[in-house]
């Protein structure tokens, strides 16, 4: 442990937090120097972000001591947290939709006229100033709801650097951004350093935590691991420290080998809620024994394909066809019947129900089906056996969870159950939304088995994914979706990242033409 | 260690409930003695009324009837996700209906008791699927809705009950159903001498029978509540009825469709009040409908004997119970101590306030301790 | 005419002979032989619960004083429900009440079912007249149309716009001798002032609703009334509410409603159902023989009439109608109950 002292903007040691029985953070230290960029890395539930909250005084520490350059101090609350000039970047974006970039960043700091009113005039000068001073380019008068995540990422920056932030704590920060995007993330992270801030970026992607950072705390089940410099240390071995054994990072799968189509979506018009057109005349077939991936940044029409393949909504034009037959129109109960299963996206919203017990998810899609019931009453023996074996053959756990509420699960178990579900449904096509989304290394690499493994056997298998490194590692041929439509098509090996980022942005595709 | 016990056990929901009734009965007291009242004196009072007497006993338990079978609608709604506060114009609409076809038909009892009750029933259903159509079919909340077509049903009921030919006299209700429709046990003999005489000679029964309206209800009820019970836990149907209640896009992200069940559960609700109403005028003096001058409150009365039961069909009927005994004991506590009746509403009021407060009791039991153990007695 | 008044006279004077009036009841104590302290009254009240400023109100109130009077024990049980009122009044029996009042015309069916099956105890009820009473129940009706007349006679005195309106609860026989009653007053009062008033009724359709009270009362008064009478229960506080804002007159029934609105209840209608229930309790303390039949009470027996106290009428108004009550008292003046009766009263005025 390093005693507190002056060149460090930030030092928490021996920090410990409870939730009841279960101990989120156990004797947790981190040491942030001035002018460096900090990451904290670790696995979905190490307790990264229990850290940060506590630094941010949303949780307050059972035990352990804060220090903030060399002197110590409390933090209550978040409005104590920015007294003391930290400032924190949430996952999920805390804007008002209907408000400007400026009136978003001055809210709740306004700076007030002698005659009562928000000084507007005043407050953009101010934030334009900052903006410039960090090359953070934003259009101060634009509405929220009308920029790009990337966007609204720097105008919480600004927020955050508006309220004399000295230290930024950014969570995920990457999560949602285009990889161009990313590189001009990267790029403002290092003028703030420059200018004398320090920045924490709480991230399970190696590879930024390469580009980005200089030292790298990891984390593990809530306890400190080790802090490297990040120069010295490769990603093999940072993905070692953080998962305690090392992981295959690289998709292990053979050459597919693809047969008749099973899927062919031609020319697919979805309307999203608001009833402008989000799928904007989509083709792509996906046949017997592949993986189609489709990369793509979020709010492309990913989410309209999706709604229109499951039947929640029914395309303006255009025809889906499985094994010839057209779904587009149809309930989702045909098109279960008709073979495809769907792993949603949101495992809450559209794939458990939470306050059932595992047993009633496990046959959630086949209740109706002998033998787990018969002339409309429900056989819980048939239920219960079908769970246990669910539950052996796709390691749920804990064992014995049968009865549990699905909600008590943890996030990879919960999917899992979902997969196992699925695919124990033995579909003809299975789509994977997001399959991975918030899962651990060890829980990945288990659906990405699973997917390989079920292409292995002759489905057809259809992935949608924000993450491009899933996308490339495990289709076997990738599509890239922008504004609606697929931009092109390529086999796995043939196209690089850059490539793909770029016709993810709307870019042209060089390599084609 | 102490407070983690308590704690263990206030996890189960049974547990829970029933600290839930004793503080309410507790605070109760504490309100009486501040107003004036004996507190301890009151609560026998409260007792007396209820168990003094098997006629007592007989009559919480006719009493109850009508809350249960709201209490079950309510309960069946909000276990699979809708709020069905029209529960009161159901149970109007089907006193209205099982009294019109009461008074028009007298048919043998064997046709003319399900006739009657199916006329409560259907009418129930057709009032409460309104609701579930218009959720389904034009997104309008079913509160709203709800509210809406209670005062619907109560205009509907005040103005068709002094119409010609079933308004009776100068009366401002209608008469009675005929003598066949009556599901009354026992109900003609034992006005007869014989049957007086006979039921004077069983020293408890006997009792409970004369002066007393007892009728198939309660035992309708029951069988209600276990054939809910089935249907939610064991069949199908009620599997798609509480995903769908759960979590209604998970429920159609596996092929259920929402509306049909929507529409399902409301025509169903409604048939369950319906039903407890045919059973409420064909079982109770004045087996008629009156003009009312504002809502008589056996919907919603089902709405706290729903909460009370945490949903349960079968928890149903023992909060029904519990709720027609406060109210039917509540009369001696007044006649005896002189308390306003109304402290039976601030028991049942504190009594719903403490089950829902009391799910977030044991964790804070858990919490407590480690802020402070000398805080804690 | 004639013959009207010798019914009327003849009724008086059997009432007269049945009834000992509500001041003889310090004489009654003492000729009890039965005393006061071992006898018990209870009654139940209709839904419309104790508290309800009305007659239920008025029939505890009486009962209260009944028993601080002659030291019997009173109690009562509020009805939520009209499923409540065979259970109730069972209640009272076990509590070995001697005497049971059932409040109110919507009890008549159940009184008559627990009075079938417990012959042993006597009961009587408020505002209703059996067909065919039973040997142990009293039914008490009060004849509306008396107060009413006399209500509507202030009225006409009183109106400057020569128009006043009635707003009833729901039309059945009950208020039709409240109606009555009320617009035979206004006519007779115009053919004393020899000017013709026009009489605007309505009716809420409900007993419970103030806002439809106060919707036509405020239309009758923008239209031109400037006094108008309500019998609708609850509905009639929604046209005291609309004098009050229209700052014209209303008239209170049943009870002296001047206490809602001080200055704009011009007086009110009393059916003093508490010097009944009071009269008709000593009678049965007595051991006087009362069931089986129906007593009506009057002007006679001083169980209607108006307020002595009236701020906002003018004492020669008072005056002039305390004169009409003696005229009714006497019989030359028989107020209609019926629109027969009311046709034919309009013929004799003319």
């Amino acid at each position: 442990m390093i005693e507190p002292s002056k060149e460090y903007v930030v030092q928490m040691h021996g920090i410990t937090k409870r939730f009841g029985s279960f101990c989120a953070l156990n004797e947790m230290n981190l040491d942030v120097k001035s002018g460096t960029i900090h990451s904290l890395l670790g696995e979905n539930g190490a307790g990264k972000s229990t850290l940060m909250n506590v630094l941010y005084g949303l949780y307050q520490a059972d035990e352990g001591e804060i220090f903030l350059k060399g002197e110590k101090v409390e933090v209550k609350n978040p409005s104590d947290a920015i007294k003391l000039g930290i400032g924190m970047v949430h996952q999920h974006f805390m804007l008002l939709e209907k408000f400007t970039v400026v009136q978003n960043i001055i809210l709740g700091d306004e700076c007030i006229s002698h005659l009562g009113m928000v000084d507007m005039k005043k407050a953009r000068k101010d934030v334009m100033e900052i903006a410039n001073k960090y090359g953070l380019h934003i259009d101060p008068d634009a509405k929220i709801s009308d920029i790009t995540v990337g966007m609204q990422q720097k105008v919480e920056i600004l927020k955050a650097l508006y309220r004399g932030a000295e230290l930024l704590i950014l969570d995920e920060p990457t999560a949602v951004l285009t990889p161009q995007e990313i590189q001009e993330l990267i790029k403002i992270m290092k003028n703030l350093i420059d200018s004398g801030k320090a920045i924490i970026i709480i991230t399970h992607k190696l590879k930024e935590i390469k580009a980005a950072s200089d030292i790298c705390t990891i984390v593990c089940r809530g306890k400190y691991i080790d802090t490297v410099d990040v120069k010295s240390t490769t990603e093999s071995e940072l993905a070692a420290l953080m998962v305690g054994h090392d992981v295959n990072l690289v998709v292990d799968k053979s050459p597919a080998e693809p047969k008749e189509t099973i899927l062919e979506i031609e020319n697919l018009v979805v309307e999203n809620e608001k009833k402008m057109d989000a799928v904007k005349g989509l083709s792509l077939n996906v046949r017997k024994g592949e993986i189609v991936g489709i990369a793509g940044i979020d709010g492309n029409g990913q989410k309209e394909l999706m709604d229109a393949l499951s039947g929640f909504i029914k395309a303006k034009s255009g025809t889906i066809k499985i094994n010839g037959k057209e779904i587009q129109n149809t309930t989702p109960r045909n098109i279960i019947d008709s073979g495809i299963s769907i792993i949603p996206e949101d495992r809450h919203k559209r794939g458990l129900v939470l306050e059932f017990g595992v047993f009633e998810n496990a046959v959630l899609n086949k209740y109706r089906k002998m033998p787990y019931s018969k002339k409309g009453i429900l056989n819980q023996k048939a239920m219960e056996q079908f769970t246990n074996e669910l539950i052996q053959e796709c390691d749920v756990r804990p064992a014995g969870c049968t009865y549990d509420h699905a909600g008590n699960l943890s996030g990879g178990n919960q999917q899992k159950l979902i997969i196992g579900r699925e695919v124990s449904n033995n579909p003809e096509l299975l789509i994977a939304v997001q399959p991975t989304r918030g899962l651990d290394v060890g829980a990945i690499e288990s659906v990405h088995k699973t997917l390989v493994r079920e292409r292995d056997k002759g489905k057809a298998i259809l992935l949608i994914s924000f993450e491009l490194d899933e996308v490339m590692n495990l289709s076997d041929t990738i599509a890239v979706i922008y504004d609606g439509k697929i931009q092109d098509t390529f086999l796995q090996g043939t196209v690089d990242e850059n490539t793909l980022g770029l016709l993810m942005a709307g870019g042209r595709n060089h390599v084609h033409e | 260690m102490y407070m983690n016990k308590i704690a263990q056990i206030l996890k189960k929901s049974v547990f829970r409930t029933l600290a839930a009734i004793v503080l309410g009965l507790f605070v109760a007291g504490i309100i009486l003695a501040v107003a004036g009242y004996p507190p301890l004196r009151s609560m026998l009072a409260l007792g007396k009324g209820i168990f003094s007497s098997p006629k007592y006993v007989s009559n919480v338990l006719i009493k109850s009837t009508p809350i249960i079978f709201t209490g079950l609608s309510v309960a069946f709604a909000f276990k699979t996700g809708l709020f069905n506060i029209g529960v009161e114009g159901q149970f109007i609409v089907g006193c209205l209906a099982s009294t019109l076809v009461g008074i028009t038909l007298d048919l043998p009892p064997v046709i003319q008791v399900p006739l009657v009750l199916l006329a409560g029933l259907v009418a129930g259903a057709a009032y409460g699927g309104m609701i579930g159509v218009l959720k389904a079919k034009f997104g309008i909340h079913e509160v709203i809705s709800g509210i809406m077509l209670n005062w619907i049903a109560l205009y509907l009921s005040n103005y068709i009950c002094i119409l010609e030919p079933f308004r009776k006299g100068d009366s401002n209700g209608t008469y009675q159903v005929s003598e066949a429709s009556k599901t009354l046990i026992l109900g003609a003999w034992k006005n007869t001498d014989d049957g007086r005489n006979f039921l004077k000679g069983i020293p408890i029964l006997g009792e409970a029978f004369l002066k007393t309206d007892v009728n198939i209800g309660f035992l309708a009820a029951v069988i209600m509540a276990i054939l809910l019970a089935v249907l939610l836990k064991k069949t199908t149907k009620g599997f798609e009825l509480r995903a769908v209640g759960y979590n209604k896009y998970s429920a159609e992200a596996v092929g259920i469709d929402i509306k049909k069940n929507i529409i399902d559960v409301m025509l169903i609700s409604g048939a369950v009040a319906g039903l407890g109403a045919a059973l409420y005028i064909t079982g109770n003096t004045p087996h008629k409908i009156t003009v009312l001058s504002a809502f008589e409150g056996m919907g919603i009365n089902g709405l706290p004997v729903a909460l009370i039961a945490g949903s349960s069909p079968v928890g149903c009927i023992l909060s029904g119970l519990l709720f027609g005994g406060l109210m039917y004991g509540g009369q001696a506590l007044q006649y005896e101590v002189g308390a306003p009746t109304e402290i039976i509403n601030i028991v049942i009021g504190i009594i719903v306030f403490f089950v829902a407060i009391m799910k977030g009791v044991p964790r804070l039991l858990l919490k407590i301790p480690r802020r402070g153990g000398k805080h804690v007695k | 005419m004639k013959m009207k008044r010798v019914v009327a006279f003849g009724l008086a004077l059997t009432m007269g002979i049945s009834l000992i009036g509500c001041g003889g009841k310090k004489k009654a104590e003492e000729t009890s032989d039965k005393n006061g302290k071992d006898f018990s009254v209870a009654m139940i009240t209709d839904t419309a619960g104790v508290n309800d400023q009305s007659f239920n109100q008025s029939a505890w109130e009486g009962l209260q004083e009944f028993g601080e009077d002659t030291g019997a024990k009173v109690n009562y049980l509020e009805s939520k429900q009209s499923s409540d009122y065979v259970t109730n009044l069972e209640r009272l029996g076990d509590n070995n009440s001697d005497f049971i009042w059932a409040i109110g015309f919507d009890t008549a069916d159940a009184l008559l079912e627990v009075a079938k099956e417990n012959q042993e105890f006597k009961y009587a009820i408020i505002d209703n007249a059996y067909e065919e009473t039973p040997s142990n129940v009293t039914g008490v009706i009060f004849k509306a149309q008396e107060p009413s007349f006399l209500v509507g006679y202030v009225a006409g005195k009183t109106t400057k716009t020569n128009k006043v309106g009635f707003v009833g609860g729901i039309e059945n026989a009950v208020i039709q001798q409240f109606m009555f009653g009320y617009q035979a007053g206004v006519a007779f009062a115009g053919k004393e002032m020899g000017k013709e008033i026009k009489i605007d009724v309505q009716y809420a359709e409900s007993f419970a609703d103030a806002a439809k009270g106060k919707a036509i009362a405020s239309k009758m008064y923008s239209e031109g009334c400037d006094i108008v009478y309500q019998a609708a229960g609850g509905s009639g506080t929604g046209v005291i509410e609309a004098a009050k804002e229209a700052g014209k007159f209303a008239i209170g029934v049943d009870r002296d409603q001047a206490y809602l609105a001080p200055k704009n209840v011009l007086t009110s209608a009393l059916k003093k159902v508490g010097t009944a229930i009071q009269n008709v309790s000593e009678k049965v303390m007595n051991g006087e023989e009362v069931g089986g039949k129906t007593l009506v009470f009057g002007l006679t027996e001083d169980c209607v009439g108006i307020p002595e106290k009236n701020p906002n009428m003018d004492s020669k108004v008072y005056e002039d109608t305390m004169k009409i009550k003696d005229m009714i008292k006497s019989g030359v003046i028989t107020p209609p109950g019926t629109e027969t009766d009311y046709a034919q009263f309009l013929k004799s005025i003319k």
